[in-house]
């Protein structure tokens, strides 16, 4: 069976769920093989493994880790001439994404990004125009190079050999001319991955830049915080947690947006999530056209009293 | 210092998007077309590095006739000349072909000045790809230095500062490089009264593709490395219940998620 490439999207070798998820993809259309780049790679094995990894190839040259974007899609493209794989899968992160990118000028392939849906047969599913199309689509030239969203499958166990192999691409000096001098991780929250979360709570300019509120509401039902651009820009909320078009996009099960107008471009982000809930003072404003459920009040009253209850519910 | 401003000619967000009846390329007529908004803080970067040292800041866009307005925008706020890449071979391009086109272009700018910087804008507001800094940088072989929240050019060193998913990044690369810019990166300026009135002079060189020399057959909706095969609509959501906090609004908040079992 061919191989399907699959680029691990890991934090120093904490596994993100996408890369489970495209697993599991890989594992449907081929037989699934893991490119790691990076350190950590002892910590990621047994996950890769669970989610039927056959083979590792375990790229750990300095050459590739501290330089760009660039070296890693010639590490990769090295990866398609010798594999042949049938696709190559790469987590839809904005390095995702340029990775992608490159890989496919470099290999001559088709590329499509951000697909929430890849089917057996290699067909994607995208959502369009701040989620108002859906597009069904299919690369026609060379490799399939699909960048995948998270929550676009459901990660299932299957366990893989996971047999890894150290693989030394040759990088050319271009590649190596943009490098990282230092990197700052960012603060945990200790809440769940603003991308991968089943609930986010978002907050904007109605807060005030008081987010107390909002989290407490967050985390008595377990979901991460997002945030406005108006929150953001009055530097209320860190630039990572903002949803909508120039921040993330979300696809969870529920969101709550509290004191959001819901301009446009912060649609963009949210809405495609199943369930949508809003608490806004205001009963004219945008974001009520898109709720299932809604509430028009002051969220300073509204969230520490659906906080109680919902803690309380718990027992 | 020389510096090529990539910006994109878009349907407005505001308008209602939508996708041509026959061959699923976006709908370019339909609505009101503006300079992509996320392609405005490129502008203003490049205008106030040439501002604080010397040189000149050329626009450049691929796109139909209509895209001529996202030049002439960008001309009103300061920009010094512009390129305009139109052709009836290109309608239809995808993120491949346009990155072709504008690599071809940034080449033929070359031939008579110095390029010492490309920037482009983060995504365009309306495919939202982000893919088309990256291709470009590949096609051109420059560095690659994108999503720059801050940019500092020192002699012939480009400084970024890149925030991503896990951590924050201080990037370097020696010029000439390419740098995407995010909407973190500064305020773009409004184009004052002078400023309209002296864009009319500006020069706007208007080029087919073979000027620059490319086959047709590598560029249009026939060349493109993937193919559409549906496009639906999404079907507008069911009115939602909306309630007024009568002191209770918490209570029936709960009481939604819980029995909808959200929670
Ligand atoms: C190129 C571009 C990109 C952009 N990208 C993004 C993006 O990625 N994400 C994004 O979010 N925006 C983005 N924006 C900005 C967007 O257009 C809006 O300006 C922004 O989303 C507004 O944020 P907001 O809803 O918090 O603020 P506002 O629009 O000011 O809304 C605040 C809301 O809070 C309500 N409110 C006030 N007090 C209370 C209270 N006590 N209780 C309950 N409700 C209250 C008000 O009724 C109001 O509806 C972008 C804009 C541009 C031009
Ligand atoms: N047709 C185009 N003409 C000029 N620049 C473009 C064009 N398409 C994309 N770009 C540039 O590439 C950036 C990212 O676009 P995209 O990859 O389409 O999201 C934009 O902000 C522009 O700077």
């Amino acid at each position: 069976m061919s191989e399907v490439l699959v680029l691990v999207d890991h934090v120093d070798g904490v596994v993100r769920k996408t890369t489970t998820e495209m697993l599991t993809i890989a594992g449907r259309i081929g037989e699934p093989s893991a490119v790691f780049v990076g350190a950590g790679f002892d910590a990621a094995r047994e996950v890769l493994a669970r989610f039927g990894a056959a083979k590792v190839y375990r790229i750990e040259s300095a050459e590739v880790t501290d330089h760009l974007v660039a070296p890693t899609a010639e590490a990769l493209a090295q990866l398609v001439e010798r594999t042949a794989p049938t696709a190559v899968l790469i987590a839809s992160s904005a390095e995702g994404k340029e990775v992608a990118a490159r890989l496919a000028i470099k290999t001559g392939s088709g590329l499509i990004t951000d697909a929430v849906e890849v089917g057996d047969d290699l067909t994607t599913t995208q959502s369009v125009f701040a989620g108002s199309y859906t597009v069904r689509a299919r690369v026609t030239t060379g490799t399939p190079i699909i960048t995948v969203k998270p929550n676009s499958a459901t990660p299932v166990e299957a366990a893989g050999a996971a047999a890894d192999e150290l693989f030394e691409p040759v990088i050319s000096d271009a590649a190596k001319a943009v490098t990282i001098t230092a990197t700052t991780p960012r603060a945990r929250s200790g809440r769940p991955e603003l991308t991968e979360a089943a609930i986010v709570v978002s907050g904007g300019r109605g807060t005030g830049g008081d987010f107390a509120a909002v989290e407490a509401f967050a985390d008595a039902v377990g979901a991460a915080v997002g945030a406005s651009r108006a929150a953001v820009d009055a530097g209320w909320y860190p630039h990572a947690n903002q949803v909508g078009q120039t921040g993330k996009t979300v696809s969870p099960q529920l969101y709550v947006a509290n004191g959001i107008s819901g301009a446009i471009q912060h649609r963009a982000g949210m809405q495609t999530a199943k369930t949508i809930v809003a608490v806004n003072k205001d009963d004219e404003a945008p974001i009520f056209e898109l709720v299932d459920f809604g509430v028009v009040g002051d969220l300073f009253a509204v969230l520490p009293q659906a906080t109680d209850a919902i803690e309380k519910s718990k027992g | 210092m020389n510096i090529v401003v990539c910006v994109k000619y878009v349907p407005d967000a505001q308008g209602d998007r939508g996708f041509e009846a026959g061959d699923s390329t976006t709908d370019r007529e339909g609505v009101e077309g503006r300079l992509s908004e996320l392609d405005e803080y490129a502008v203003e970067e490049a205008l106030k590095i040439v501002e604080a040292g010397e040189g000149e800041v050329t626009v450049l866009t691929v796109g139909p006739a209509g895209a001529a307005d996202a030049i002439k925008k960008a001309l009103q706020m300061g920009a010094h000349a512009g390129v305009h890449v139109s052709d009836e071979a290109i309608a239809g391009s995808d993120a491949i072909a346009t990155s072709l086109v504008l690599a071809k272009a940034v080449a033929k700018i070359g031939e008579t000045t110095s390029v010492d910087l490309v920037l482009t804008g983060m995504a365009s507001t309306d495919a939202v790809m982000s893919v088309v800094p990256a291709m470009l940088a590949e096609r051109l072989g420059l560095p690659q230095v994108t999503y720059a929240s801050e940019l500092a050019v020192d002699g012939s060193v480009v400084t970024i500062r890149r925030d991503g998913d896990a951590s924050t990044q201080t990037i370097t690369s020696s010029l000439p490089a390419l740098v995407s810019v995010t909407d973190q990166i500064n305020e773009p300026r409004y184009p004052s009264f002078k400023g309209i009135m002296s864009a009319k002079k500006k020069p706007v060189a208007t080029w087919g593709i073979a000027d620059l020399g490319i086959d047709p057959a590598q560029v249009g909706l026939g060349a493109a490395w993937t193919a559409v095969e549906t496009v639906t609509a999404r079907p507008p959501r069911a009115a939602g219940e909306v309630v007024k906090d009568e002191g209770d609004g918490g209570l029936r908040l709960a009481d939604y998620l819980v029995g909808h079992k959200l929670v």
